[in-house]
C-alpha cells in the first residue's frame, strides 16, 4: 500500500483539479495554463530521451509536434464535423469522447513515422551532424505544411473547438483538461518504464560510448530507431493536445523558436533526468505566464519613479530577453541544470518507499 | 534561357557569399572549440545594426559617403568583434572553466542569440531601419547580364576573406595553435600556448567577418530588422555543416552551394518551395556524405 501511494496521490490530485475545474472554481485561464504545463511536460520529457539519455543533439522537436497536431486535427475534423472543404461528418459527433484518444494516438503514430526521417540519416552521422538533420527536418515539415493549400497553408488551420464542444455536449466535463492530464501521466510513466527496461539501458549505453555499446552487442541502429520514434511520437501527441487546446494552429507556431523552447526545458532540467524535465517544464511555463503580469507591473513601477522615459513602454518582448538571461545566469552557477542526471528519488532516497517501478 | 541562367549564377554567387562569410565564422569557432556558436547569426545582425549607426553618425557629421564607407568598414568590424568577444568572455568562458558538458555551452549560445535579437527588438522597436546609401550603384552590362558594383564587391570580399583565413590558419603560428587546440585542448597549454588568447583571437576573427557580412548585407539589401540574423544564421550553420564543419574550405564551398540551390529553386519553382527543396537536397548530400563535403571521418578509440 505504501508503495502505491505516489500514483494514488497523483490520481487524487488530478481528480481534485478536474473537479474544481468542473465546478468552475478554477477559471479558464488557469485551466489553460495547467494544460500548457501538461503539454510542455510531454514535450520536454520526450525530447529528453534523445538529447538527455541518448546524448545526441536533436533540435527540431517542434517539427514532429506539427505533424501530430495537423494529422490529429485533420482526422478529427474530417470524421466528426461538417467542415467546408472536407465534406460532412462521417461519424456521429457523440463518438468524439471515445475516438479522441484514438485520433490523438494516430497523430502520434504519424509523427513517429516522420521520426524515421531523422532516425535513418542519424545511423551514419556522428554528434553535431545530427543537429543539422533535425533542423532541416523541422524546416522541411514546416514548409511542406505551408505549401499545402488544402489544409490552410500559411494561414493555419482551425475548427478544433467544435470537437471540444461536441465532447462537452455529450457529457458535460472539462474534457480537454482530462485528456491532457491523462496523456501527461501516461507519457511520463511510459518514459519511466522505457528507461528502466533493457531498451533504456541500451539507450544510455549509446550515450556513454557508441562504439563500445555496439561491440557489447547493442544493436545501435535499432535502438536509435526506437528512441527517435518514441520521442517523436510523444511529441506528436503533445502537438495534437496543443492544437485542440488552442483550437487553431498555423505552421509558424511550430518553428525553430518552439524547438528552442523544448531544448531550453530539457537542459534547464538536466540531461537525462526525467523528474528534472518535469520540474523544468512546470517552472518554465509558470515563469512564462508570470512574466505576462510582472512586466506591466515593473513598467508602471519604473514610470512611477521616473526611471524610464515617459514615451517608452516595457513591452512583452522583454520576456524573451529575461528568460534567456535567467538561463545563462543559472548556467553560470549550476552548469548541469536543475537536477543534473539524477532523479528526484536519488536526491531524496526516502521517496523510493512511496512508488514502485519494476 | 542561357542568359537567365547566367544572371542567376551571379545572383547566387552574391547570395552564397553572405552564407559563406557567416559560415566561415561558424567553422572557425567550431574548429577550435567544438562549439556550435548559435549566436553567430545574431552577431551578423548586430554587425548590420552597428554599421547602420556608424554610417548614419558619420554621414551626420558631414563626411562624404565614400569616406564614410571607408571608415565604416573597420569600425564595424572592430565593434562587432568586441560584441563577439564579450559574449565569449561573459557566457562561454566560465562554462568552459567549469568543464560543463558542451551541449550546455551550445544552449547558452542559443540563449545569447535570443537575447541579442529580442533585446534589439525591445530597445530599438519594431520599426525597420533603412540603411543609408554609401556606395553609388553602378551597373556594368556584360552582354545580356548586368552586374552591379555592390555585387562584385560582395563576391570579391568573400573570396579575399576566405584566402586570408586560409592563410592565417595554415601558414601562421597562431593558426597552428588554433589547429593544435582543436586537436587536443588539454595538451596545448602544456606546450606554453596561451589557450584563452587563441580562443579570443578566433572569436575576433569570426565576429569581425560576421560584422563585415552584416555591413555588406545592409549595403545590398538596405532594410534592417532584428530577426534578419536568425534565418540567415541557421542556414549558414547548415551550409557550414554540409561543407564539413571545422574546415574553412568546407564553409566557403558550402555557403555558395546553399546559395546556388536556393537561387535556382526560386528561379524555377514558386518561392515558397525554396526551403523545402533546398533542405531536402542538403539532407541527401549529408546522407551520401555523412561528414560533409570536406569532412574527414573521425576514428574512435576505445
Amino acid at each position: 500500500m505504501q508503495r502505491a501511494s505516489a500514483p494514488l496521490l497523483t490520481i487524487l490530485g488530478l481528480a481534485v483539479v478536474l473537479g474544481l475545474a468542473h465546478l468552475g472554481i478554477i477559471d479558464g485561464y488557469v485551466q489553460t495554463v495547467l494544460m500548457f504545463i501538461g503539454v510542455n511536460i510531454i514535450l520536454s520529457s520526450s525530447l529528453n530521451i534523445v538529447n538527455g539519455y541518448m546524448g545526441e543533439f536533436a533540435c527540431g522537436h517542434a517539427g514532429f509536434m506539427a505533424v501530430g497536431a495537423y494529422v490529429s486535427s485533420i482526422l478529427n475534423i474530417v470524421l466528426f464535423t461538417d467542415a467546408k472543404n472536407f465534406g460532412l461528418e462521417l461519424l456521429p459527433p457523440q463518438m468524439t469522447i471515445i475516438a479522441f484518444p484514438v485520433v490523438l494516438f494516430l497523430g502520434g503514430l504519424a509523427a513517429a513515422i516522420t521520426g524515421l526521417l531523422v532516425a535513418i540519416p542519424s545511423f551514419k552521422t556522428r554528434d553535431d551532424y545530427l543537429a543539422i538533420i533535425t533542423i532541416a527536418a523541422n524546416y522541411i515539415i514546416i514548409s511542406t505544411v505551408i505549401n499545402m493549400e488544402s489544409i490552410g497553408g500559411p494561414r493555419g488551420f482551425m475548427g478544433m473547438k467544435k470537437i471540444l464542444f461536441a465532447m462537452e455536449d455529450t457529457f458535460d466535463a472539462p474534457w480537454m483538461l482530462f485528456w491532457v492530464a491523462l496523456f501527461t501521466v501516461l507519457c511520463v510513466a511510459a518514459i519511466r518504464r522505457l528507461m528502466s527496461s533493457t531498451y533504456g539501458k541500451a539507450i544510455i549505453a549509446i550515450k556513454q560510448d557508441e562504439v563500445a555499446a555496439e561491440i557489447m552487442s547493442v544493436n545501435t541502429n535499432r535502438i536509435k530507431l526506437v528512441a527517435f520514434m518514441f520521442s517523436s511520437g510523444l511529441a506528436g501527441i503533445a502537438g495534437g493536445l496543443f492544437a485542440h487546446i488552442l483550437g487553431y494552429i498555423n505552421p509558424n507556431s511550430f518553428g525553430i523558436l518552439k524547438s528552442t523552447e523544448c531544448l531550453v526545458m530539457v537542459y534547464l532540467g538536466g540531461m537525462g533526468s526525467l523528474s528534472g524535465s518535469v520540474i523544468s517544464a512546470v517552472i518554465f511555463t509558470i515563469l512564462l505566464e508570470a512574466l505576462r503580469f510582472i512586466i506591466p507591473a515593473v513598467d508602471t513601477a519604473l514610470h512611477w519613479v521616473h526611471l524610464l522615459p515617459a514615451d517608452y513602454e516595457l513591452s512583452q518582448v522583454w520576456k524573451w530577453v529575461i528568460i534567456p538571461l535567467l538561463l545563462i545566469v543559472l548556467m553560470q552557477f549550476r552548469p548541469e541544470g536543475i537536477m543534473g542526471d539524477r532523479e528526484l528519488s536519488d536526491v531524496f532516497p526516502r521517496l523510493k518507499r512511496y512508488f514502485s517501478f519494476s | 534561357m542561357f542568359d537567365s541562367i547566367l544572371q542567376n549564377f551571379f545572383n547566387a554567387l552574391q547570395w552564397g557569399s553572405f552564407y559563406s562569410l557567416i559560415a566561415l565564422g561558424y567553422t572557425l569557432v567550431y574548429g577550435v572549440l567544438r562549439l556550435i556558436n548559435f549566436a553567430h547569426g545574431d552577431i551578423f545582425m548586430v554587425g548590420a545594426y552597428i554599421a547602420f549607426f556608424v554610417a548614419t553618425f558619420l554621414l551626420g557629421s558631414a563626411i562624404s559617403p565614400p569616406m564614410a564607407l571607408a571608415l565604416t568598414v573597420p569600425l564595424t568590424m572592430l565593434l562587432t568583434a568586441a560584441v563577439g568577444v564579450s559574449i565569449e568572455r561573459i557566457a562561454y568562458r566560465p562554462l568552459r572553466r567549469k568543464g560543463a558538458n558542451r551541449l550546455y555551452v551550445v544552449i547558452t549560445a542559443l540563449m545569447c542569440g535570443l537575447i541579442l535579437e529580442n533585446g534589439n527588438l525591445a530597445l530599438l522597436g519594431a520599426s525597420r531601419k533603412s540603411f543609408p546609401q554609401l556606395l553609388d550603384k553602378t551597373v556594368y552590362a556584360l552582354g545580356p547580364v548586368s552586374l552591379t558594383n555592390q555585387k562584385v564587391a560582395v563576391i570579391v570580399c568573400t573570396v579575399l576573406v576566405f584566402l586570408f583565413l586560409q592563410f592565417v590558419v595554415t601558414k601562421t603560428k597562431i593558426g597552428m595553435a588554433m589547429r593544435a587546440i582543436s586537436y587536443d585542448k588539454f595538451a596545448v597549454p602544456l606546450m606554453g600556448i596561451p589557450l584563452d588568447t587563441i580562443i579570443v583571437f578566433t572569436f575576433i576573427l569570426g565576429s569581425s567577418f560576421a560584422g563585415l557580412a552584416g555591413l555588406l548585407f545592409a549595403l545590398s539589401y538596405p532594410v534592417l530588422d532584428p530577426y534578419m540574423g536568425a534565418m540567415v544564421g541557421w542556414k549558414a550553420f547548415i551550409s557550414a555543416v554540409v561543407g564539413g564543419i571545422g574546415d574553412i574550405r568546407g564553409a566557403f564551398v558550402g555557403g555558395f552551394l546553399l546559395g546556388f540551390v536556393e537561387i535556382l529553386v526560386v528561379a524555377f519553382f514558386p518561392s515558397t518551395y525554396r526551403e523545402l527543396i533546398a533542405f531536402t537536397i542538403l539532407l541527401v548530400i549529408l546522407y551520401k556524405k555523412p561528414t560533409g563535403i570536406f569532412g574527414v571521418a573521425g576514428t574512435t578509440k576505445i
